[in-house]
């Protein structure tokens, strides 16, 4: 860690992150910084990437913040006020005011045929996304990293065998498999009387997701450890007698960590909208807990006479991969300075 | 190279083999009953019993996975339901008629999608990102940049929706999109599919703008392109004969994946559309428990990723002389 003294000196001399080098060039007490901190501090000079940052906290934010917001707003997603206070729907179910029933007490407007409030939905969606996408991405990117850590590392039949198990998961087709797959587990796990639990779902679509997401970062990772495994600080590491558990915790996982980083940052857009995209297709979470991908599957079939239904789930999603990719663009730049996109 | 393909086909087949096994032992636990399908609402216990055996269904699971591999090359005698000839996938219950003719009947409708489609985002794709490359830092630069962002972070059922709610429902420029059969009427065709491929291309297109432009840049400061500089070449030449080229490898890459994407089974893209392609087939087939066309749809998904992976490989070495098959 840089001590405060040094990191004053060297806001002093100059903000570029270059300036070590410039310093040191100039006769005076050379200032050291971990990688982690160059990453930082070209991170912070990267406008795009301090913008983005902020959005994606913002959201996250919001997810946490939920109940509060809700408190606040004196309204939740669950109440179905369009069906408990007449004047609010017309007889076909949709709203009577304007732009989807946008009004000083719904600030986004009422979910058409139940009248539900559509900004709590939203702001409640964001948790459901959220807390899914991140499950996921965390089991993703710890079995991807475990098991390609050790087909790099070990090779030879393990990691041909694994391989070819890579190959025939990345060719499945994983949204048909996942849709048709949720009613076998179901089918499994659930009475035929009794409605499916929550967790259950929740469960399938986490499991689903990791499943059919870790053989891409796996083969990535492999491929860094193969040229890894050949560099001399491993082979020294070797003769030195350090134990294959040493090598890959302290020799090699150091070096990983970059692409470890930056692919996650890019996985959780993904299954974000993967997720969305299942309950699209109407094998996402249940009702009644609110969820971004369900919204879609209501606005599209109402979208012809409520659009605004389907505009706000789709504006907020859309802001939110955006954010996110551009995060993961910024970190992998902060990072990598020899890539300028 | 007829060694190389020899030897990925095989492999290829055999990748698909163990899909289509596992796919099958896993779907075996589907619930619902194919044989109380075939049989009809009210089924007295013997006729179950009876349609059980015609299916083949009285097996173990062994043999019923033998019996449909079998069926694919040499067909597949049904006691009650008649010959199923060559390809056959089994017999679809709900659409009372052999899987590979449903999926014949609905194929056109995927791969019309999918050309329309490849056609216009490879162009502009590979165009954008050509001329973005060139003028790094530019205008033009810029808008392919962020352009390209925002395409590859949208979503096909929220624009494509969108778009059908403008197009069609608010300015009338646009009938819904629809599938009209191209031997029948060309125009109509491409008439009826332009919403879902201008959507399709808005998506697919950002990626290989960014992908074309960054390698375009990658490329341009290669050596053999300095050298064709220094042998005197036209910047037309050194453009499209040498850089353009090596930009090739990674757009191959992706357009080999999204072609399989989009040919085996574009879902969710047929249901924003309600377009009766292979996507919707396999939805219908999940939705009414039918085992043997969900099983078909699954492997010829597969199986389009697992061929246009091998096309891929080998066309590395045809674009890249460097590029050594093995």
């Amino acid at each position: 860690m840089t001590s405060p003294l040094q990191a004053t000196t060297s806001e002093h001399t100059s903000d570029a992150v270059d300036a070590a080098i410039a310093v040191s060039g100039a006769g005076q007490a050379p200032v050291g910084r971990s990688p982690g901190q160059l990453m930082w501090r070209r991170f912070r000079r990267d406008k795009t990437g301090v913008i983005s940052a902020i959005i994606v906290l913002f959201f996250i934010l919001v997810a946490l913040a939920a109940p509060l917001i809700s408190a606040v707003y004196g309204k939740d997603p669950y109440t179905t006020y369009g069906l408990d206070n007449p004047g609010l729907l017309n007889q076909y179910g949709f709203p009577i005011l304007p732009n989807g029933g946008i009004s000083s007490d719904f600030w986004f407007g009422i979910e058409p045929g139940l009248g539900r409030d559509v900004f709590t939905q939203l702001v409640y969606g964001i948790r459901t996304s959220l807390l899914l996408a991140l499950a996921a991405t965390v089991a993703t990117t710890v079995i991807g990293v475990v098991i390609g850590i050790v087909i790099g590392y070990t090779g030879g039949r393990i990691d041909y065998f694994t391989g070819r198990a890579i190959d025939i998961l990345l060719s499945f087709p994983s949204t048909l498999f996942i849709i048709a797959f949720m009613p076998v587990l179901e089918n499994k796990f659930v009475a035929p009387d009794a409605e499916t639990p929550t967790w259950l779902r929740a469960f399938a679509l986490i499991f689903f997701l990791t499943f059919f997401g870790w053989p891409s970062l796996a083969r990535l990772l492999r491929g860094n450890v193969l040229s890894l495994r050949e560099r001399e600080f491993v082979e020294a590491a070797k003769v030195t007698g350090a134990s294959p558990g040493r090598i890959v915790f302290k020799e090699l996982l150091p070096n990983l960590w970059t692409p470890i980083l930056i692919q996650s940052t890019l996985l959780l857009p993904a299954l974000v909208a993967a997720e969305a995209a299942l309950s699209y297709l109407g094998v996402g979470m249940i009702e009644p807990v609110p969820d971004w991908g369900r919204m879609f599957q209501r606005g599209t079939e109402v979208y012809v006479d409520d659009i605004t239904y389907l505009i706000f789930p789709g504006v907020a999603l859309l802001i939110f991969i955006i954010a996110f990719n551009l995060l993961g663009d910024s970190i992998r730049d902060a990072f990598d300075p020899k890539i300028r996109r | 190279m007829l060694r190389f393909l020899t030897r990925r086909s095989i492999g290829a087949l055999f990748t698909l083999l163990i899909i289509a096994v596992v796919t099958f032992f896993m779907f075996f636990a589907v619930p619902g009953d194919p044989a109380r399908l075939s049989c009809g609402k009210v089924c007295p216990p013997e006729s179950l019993v009876l349609a059980r055996h015609n299916l083949g269904l009285d097996h173990p699971i062994f043999v019923q996975f033998v019996q449909w591999l079998a069926g694919i090359f040499v067909g597949r005698d049904y006691p009650t339901l008649g010959h199923c000839p060559a390809p056959c996938l089994g017999y679809s219950f709900v659409n009372k008629e052999p899987v590979f003719a449903a999926i014949v009947d609905r194929l056109p409708v995927t791969i019309s999608l999918t050309i329309g489609s490849a056609i216009i985002f490879l162009v502009f794709g590979v165009g954008t990102g050509v001329i973005a490359g060139l003028r790094q830092g530019k205008p033009l630069d810029k808008i392919a940049s962020v352009s390209s962002l925002i395409g590859a972070s949208v979503q096909i059922y929220f624009i494509g929706t969108l778009a059908v709610y403008f197009l069609v429902f608010q300015w009338h420029v646009v009938e819904r999109p629809r599938y009209v059969p191209f031997t029948e009427n060309p125009l109509e065709w491409a008439y009826g599919l332009l919403i879902p491929w201008i959507v399709l291309a808005v998506i697919f297109t950002a990626n290989y703008t960014r992908m074309t432009r960054s390698t375009m840049v990658e490329q341009l400061s290669e050596d053999f392109v300095r050298t064709a500089r220094a042998k005197g070449m036209s910047n037309r030449t050194v453009v499209l004969r040498f850089a353009l080229r090596g930009t090739l490898i990674p757009i191959v890459t992706i357009f080999g994946i999204d072609l399989a994407t989009l040919i085996g089974g574009a879902i969710i893209t047929e249901t924003t559309f309600s377009l009766q392609g292979i996507g919707r087939l396999s939805i219908a087939a999940v939705v009414d428990s039918d085992l043997p066309m969900l099983m078909a749809t699954v492997v010829l998904a597969a199986a389009a990723i697992v061929v246009f992976n091998v096309i891929v490989d080998a066309l590395y070495a045809v674009i890249d002389p460097r590029v050594r098959l093995t």
